[in-house]
């Protein structure tokens, strides 16, 4: 037992360093949310939700860019929604032990880490291209394609937490599978597809490297889904490179509010997922 | 007889009816089928769409496009290493600094830390992974990056800087971006998403093997590293994986901080780019087909390697799931 003291040490500086690590990672957290706040809180105003992105050197808003950016999230998530769901019924329902299934899922799995950027240049090609200019349409696919795999993976957990008994006696009861599926399945899974859609425009919102090529950015406010769109991962990208003190601030506002967004709906998740789990 | 008819048609109908819900059940099937199909389809798209929108750059240089160093637009002439070289860099450093504080924060978490404190330290750790890329790059570029450049940068250039050979690496002026500011705000960002699954394996660990340990008197350091570690370390290699595969690809919080620069230098501290940086940086403004061409070829080598690590690390963490 001569190295017990020794032992003690060692294990005691190792822990010292593993609880140093965790003060280190929620500093950074801490720091970066000051940090917004500090820079952000400022540049928020009414006038940031009513009027347009300025030229330099005057006043202006960025509601052309929220705007923008709630409709392609919109369109985005409506298309996503029912194709992720039933792509994710298909794999944890009719799929079991099948290759193909395996497959999807192994492919759906890369989808949903690979980076955003390649579905950029994607959606650039095939809808950017043939058509000759950019435009919020393909903006809003790049969006869909990145929040679709989202939604299928948790859709897929979701559906095999629902036990087997429910499906049994739906069977039992003469009911059509598409039919349990749709009136008892998706009833007892709601609260969790229900968080997979709320992370999947969580992570939508925040989205800027696919919409660089793809929606690209607009001065003015506009409804036209076929021409370039503002949005406002790329008003900030802008603004803050630029070397304009206003368009600066109006950036961290931007930034602000979109975390802040994304704070919130990832909370809200959380909660719609928790308020499940304790029924 | 008409009691007789009635029960015929109540079969009939029946019959109806069941084959009515034969129908409806292949065809939601189906409906299902194509949109889970309808994934693979998109990847190989992707894939088709990538080398498509590449050939031109693939045509004209070859595999020398690899390990060209030059990039010139005006004359044409692109080549792949500084992009391939600086997120390959730019990775390294993320992972060196990330995968221990990682690590750190999973064997807090559940060796450690009071019960109490376990779900919100989890959550907020969580809560860093949601923060979308755009405003690492923001506080990175505005904050990090001046940080380093006035406190941490000349520091190391008079320290480390000084030591022969390994000197080589932190040479030169403090320039503030570059491929360490870049790689330090990878770390921060990898940070969530290996710490969140070290957390998920470590809990895999069979109780009473770790209980096993602690009774033959092990300190909590040891069963970490002889029991946890080992017990899930492919799952562990599995979640670093994933990780990498972020870092590789991760394109915004580069993008402000890495200074676009088609030059490789042996001082991690000088500007450079990296593949994802490159196009966003440049896609929009480049003119000429074999410059956009030569983007997407950009964008492929990106695709291909991501492609790798993200299957290996999902290969890793089903075996690590099976055991």
């Amino acid at each position: 037992m001569a190295g017990y003291a020794a032992r003690r040490i060692r294990n005691n500086i190792m822990m010292g360093l593993s609880i140093l690590a965790s003060v280190v990672g929620l500093f950074f957290l801490f720091v970066i949310l000051a940090t917004l706040l500090y820079k952000g809180l400022t540049a928020i105003t009414p006038q940031m939700f009513t009027e347009s992105t300025p030229p330099p050197g005057e006043d202006g808003g960025l509601i052309n860019a929220i705007f923008g950016s709630v409709v392609m999230t919109v369109v985005a998530i409506a298309v996503a929604t029912p194709v992720g769901i039933l792509a994710g019924t298909y794999l944890a329902e009719y799929s079991r032990g099948h290759w193909l299934g395996e497959a999807a899922k192994f492919v759906n799995d890369i989808l949903l880490s690979a980076p955003s950027i390649i579905i950029g240049l994607f959606v650039y090609t095939v809808l950017v291209v043939p058509f000759g200019h950019f435009s919020a349409w393909s903006g809003a696919a790049a969006l869909g394609l990145i929040a679709l795999p989202v939604i299928n993976r948790t859709t897929q957990d979701m559906l095999g937490l629902v036990p087997g008994a429910l499906r049994e006696a739906a069977a039992a009861l003469g009911t059509p599978q598409w039919k349990t599926m749709l009136a008892v399945i998706y009833r007892a899974a709601r609260s969790g597809i229900l968080t997979g859609v709320l992370l999947a425009i969580a992570r939508v919102t925040g989205e800027t490297a696919p919409l660089l090529f793809t929606a690209l950015n607009n001065q003015f406010f506009s409804w036209n889904l076929s021409q370039p769109m503002a949005n406002l991962p790329v008003v900030i990208f802008q603004f803050a490179t630029s070397p304009y003190d206003d368009w600066q601030r109006l950036a961290w506002g931007g930034a602000l509010l979109i975390t802040a967004t994304i704070l919130v709906l990832n909370i809200v998740a959380r909660w719609v997922a928790g308020a499940k789990s304790s029924l | 007889m008409a009691a007789m008819a009635t029960a015929g048609d109540v079969t009939a109908l029946a019959q109806a009816k069941a084959r009515n819900a034969v129908l409806q059940d292949r065809f939601f099937r189906l409906l299902t089928l194509a949109c889970a199909t309808l994934v693979v389809v998109l990847l190989v798209g992707v894939m088709i769409s990538l080398i498509v929108g590449a050939w031109p750059a693939i045509n004209r240089f070859g595999a020398g496009f690899l390990v060209t160093s030059s990039w010139n637009p005006p004359k044409e002439l692109f080549g792949a290493l500084p992009p391939i070289y600086g997120t390959i860099v730019t990775s390294i450093i993320a992972m060196v600094i990330g995968i221990p504080v990682s690590f750190g924060i999973a064997i807090f978490l559940t060796e450690l830390c009071p019960s109490w404190l376990r779900r919100p330290i989890g959550i907020a750790i969580e809560l860093l992974a949601g923060i979308p890329s755009i405003i690492y790059g923001l506080w990175g570029f505005f904050f990090l990056a001046p940080f380093l450049q006035k406190a941490v940068q000349p520091a190391l250039i008079n320290s480390l800087g000084k030591v022969p050979g390994l000197g080589l690496l932190f040479g030169g002026p403090a320039y503030g971006i570059g491929l360490f500011t870049a790689g330090i705000i990878l770390a921060i960002m990898v940070l969530p998403f290996i710490t969140s699954i070290s957390r998920d394996v470590f809990a895999t660990v069979p109780t009473l093997l770790r209980e096993s340990a602690y009774g033959m008197g092990m300190t909590t350091w040891e069963v970490a590293r002889s029991i946890v570690i080992p017990y899930t370390r492919v799952g562990l290699v599995g979640g670093v994986m994933l990780g990498l595969g972020r870092a590789l690809g991760e394109t915004m919080a580069v993008t402000f901080v890495i200074g676009n620069s088609h030059r490789i230098s042996a001082s991690l501290l000088a500007p450079a780019t990296t593949i994802s940086a490159s196009i966003a940086n440049e896609f929009t403004e480049a003119t000429s087909e074999l410059y956009s061409s030569s983007l997407i070829a950009l964008g492929l080598i990106l695709f291909v390697i991501t492609f790798i690590v993200l299957a290996v690390a999902k290969w890793l963490l089903v075996r690590a799931a099976v055991k």
